[in-house]
């Protein structure tokens, strides 16, 4: 029997394909398995889990050549997983290590691909994948042509169903697994911002028309002021003046606040498609040809730095 | 040392000139850009090169005409690259990411010489990150992804590289596969007497016979039903005077539309 396959380093976001993907394999008649991949059996315990989920199947490959997760390794692994089960469909959550990984293992697989997708549905028998094309102008809708399919879903995308299932059948492969020429030295945390811009109902948006890495307090003052989170453009996170859990856009966080204010936002493409859900869109910049002024309720062509201090006044004097 | 770099540069149309009309977005008469990111791999192999103080860079582009490419690529040889290899085919016209790897991995080893291939973590405009992936699949070469800083020694390389929650530093033997994200640099804007120089660069082309491809060969695995944009509606009011003016206007279009308490 054909199976669905899916795998994430992140047990959540396999959780969630899982869930989603017990009622792809339902309706087509197909299997459902998991993957676990890792060294030393750490994570072994999800295995439960992912069969309460609904995976009727659980290979578990626990092997030193997994080591650091290289990709030439992993996809490696996941391949012999997949030639295994039978899948003909593989399912990968779409973090970085997944969005590099889901090629390489469908190039391995003579696999159609198609990564970030955003939506998943069945039409008839066909999956049809959603995904921003042209930097976030437009979402195009793909199917995938080959005998194995291969997508790379972005987390979140589907909720954790309910532990409704027993206990898959976990099956330990005996794989062939060459160590990578790849090796890892040293892994450290980001600093990173616990931050949830998805929910957020007011937004500060800030970019780089601020001039210096101090005046990012001014977008601060503002956000407080406003009663509203701050985030930013990904111009200002490389320059590394805030963290990168505070992008808006394709490469950062979609938002759907009651208003965005953009403050020193040019409003190319990549960064407005994470505001355009917002009720309302308000923009600051000295630029009256800045893009974002073509997608704002209410625009202000003017210097930050007058502006954004008579906001701040005007929203505390109320 | 010696560094033969070969980079992998894509043309796409340039997407803030792209107009929507009923949803649909209009791709007529737009000028074509080298993708951000690729400037960004661009420039690092530069400063790889000339790190090592000897090899050469060799941007290498894929497209179905060379209406496309010939131009853009100017931009990256007055950047500072050496050489620049175009593999242009009609047979391109309809292909996907895995067509554009099997040309790009094909062009690659006929190019030879070549140390360490970059290019972008993804493309401007589809943004898939699966060229890089699968063309080092293709090519066997150990592969490091979204690289922020990438030294060279030894006989590898030593990348830094930016994942969700982790900053890993990776070590890789030479010939390897690299992605860069834009984080790794700021790309040189050329003088204008290095755009003039650019014009005499070498320039190869090639096609897909000369690689040893058959058209079927990079024929897609993918189907696009559809890809249209999401209207919007916005209300376009702007607000004049001084600062304090525009800002007590605003402030109380806020309050009218009942984002914010009276
Ligand atoms: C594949 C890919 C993915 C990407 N993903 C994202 C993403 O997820 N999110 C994202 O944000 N970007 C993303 N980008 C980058 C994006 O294309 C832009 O480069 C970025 O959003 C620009 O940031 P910015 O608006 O801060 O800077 P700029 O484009 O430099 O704009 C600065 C603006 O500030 C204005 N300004 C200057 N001085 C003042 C002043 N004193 N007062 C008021 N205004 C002033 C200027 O007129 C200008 O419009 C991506 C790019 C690529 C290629
Ligand atoms: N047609 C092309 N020609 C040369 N390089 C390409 C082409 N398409 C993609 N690439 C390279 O592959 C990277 C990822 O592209 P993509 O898979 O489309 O996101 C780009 O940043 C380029 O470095």
């Amino acid at each position: 029997m054909a199976d669905i396959l899916v795998y994430s380093e992140k047990m959540d976001a396999a959780l969630e394909l899982a869930s989603k993907a017990k009622e792809f394999a339902g309706a087509l008649g197909l299997g459902l398995s998991a993957a676990i991949l890792g060294v030393d059996g750490t994570g072994a315990a999800d295995a439960g889990r992912l069969g309460e989920v609904g995976a009727d199947r659980v290979f578990t490959v626990f092997d030193p050549a997994l080591d650091g997760l290289a990709v030439d390794v992993t996809a490696e692994a996941l391949a012999q997983v997949a030639r295994e089960a039978g899948a003909t469909v593989v399912l990968v959550a779409s973090t970085r290590r997944g969005k590099e990984l889901a090629p390489r293992l469908a190039q391995k697989l003579g696999a159609g691909c198609v990564t970030d997708v955003n939506s998943l549905v069945l039409d008839g028998a066909t999956l049809v994948a959603g995904r921003y094309a042209f930097g976030g102008n437009t979402v195009a809708m793909e199917t995938v042509d080959t005998g194995v399919k291969v997508f790379a879903v972005m987390p979140k995308t589907f909720e954790m169903g309910p532990a409704v299932a027993g206990a898959g059948l976990v099956v330990s492969p005996a794989l062939a697994l060459q160590p990578s020429t790849v090796k890892l030295v040293e892994r450290r945390q980001k600093d990173g911002d616990a931050v949830n811009l998805e929910d957020a109902e007011r937004i500060v948006g800030i970019g780089r028309g601020l001039g210096k890495r101090e005046d990012v307090d001014l977008g601060r003052q503002l956000a407080a002021a406003l009663g509203a989170e701050l985030a930013c453009t990904k111009g200002l996170s490389d320059f590394g003046w805030l963290a990168e859990d505070r992008v808006v856009g394709l490469s950062g966080a979609k938002t759907k606040p009651d208003l965005y204010l953009s403050v020193g936002i040019s409003g190319q493409i990549q960064h407005t498609v994470g505001i355009s859900s917002s009720k309302l869109i308000a923009a600051i910049n000295t630029d009256k040809d800045a893009p974002i002024f073509q997608l704002a309720d209410y625009g202000v062509v003017g210097d930050l730095y007058e502006v954004v201090p008579a906001l701040i006044e005007k929203l505390n004097s109320i | 040392m010696k560094l033969d770099i070969v980079v992998c540069v894509k043309t796409n149309p340039d997407l803030q000139m792209i107009r929507i009309k009923n949803r649909e977005p209009v791709l007529e008469a737009i000028p074509f850009r080298v993708g951000d990111l690729d400037k960004n791999a661009v420039e690092a192999a530069i400063q790889l090169r000339d790190a090592a103080g000897d090899g050469k860079v060799v941007v290498l582009a894929v497209a179905e005409s060379n209406r496309k490419v010939r131009e853009t690529v100017k931009e990256v040889l007055a950047m500072g690259a050496d050489e620049a290899v175009l593999v242009v085919d009609p047979a391109l016209e309809a292909t996907d990411q895995a067509g554009v790897a099997r040309a790009l991995a094909a062009a690659i080893q006929k190019i030879g010489s070549c140390d360490l291939v970059l290019f972008g973590e993804g493309s401007t405009d589809n943004y898939t990150g699966q060229v890089g992936s699968r063309v080092a699949e293709l090519l066997a070469l150990p592969q490091i992804s979204y690289a922020r800083k990438i030294t060279a020694g030894g006989a590898g390389v030593l990348v830094e590289r930016s994942m969700d929650e982790s900053i890993e530093t990776l070590e890789a033997p030479l010939p390897a596969a690299v992605t860069v994200v834009s984080e790794i640099n700021e790309p040189r804007i050329p003088s204008l007497m290095n755009i003039m120089k650019a014009g005499k660069k070498p320039v190869e082309e090639w096609g897909l016979a000369d690689l040893g491809l058959e058209a079927g060969t990079v024929a897609p695995v993918r189907t696009i039903l559809s890809n249209l944009a999401e209207e919007q509606d916005r209300k376009h009011i702007m607000f004049e005077g001084s600062a304090a003016d525009q800002a007590s206007a605003f402030v109380n279009a806020l309050i009218k539309e009942g984002v914010l308490g009276r």
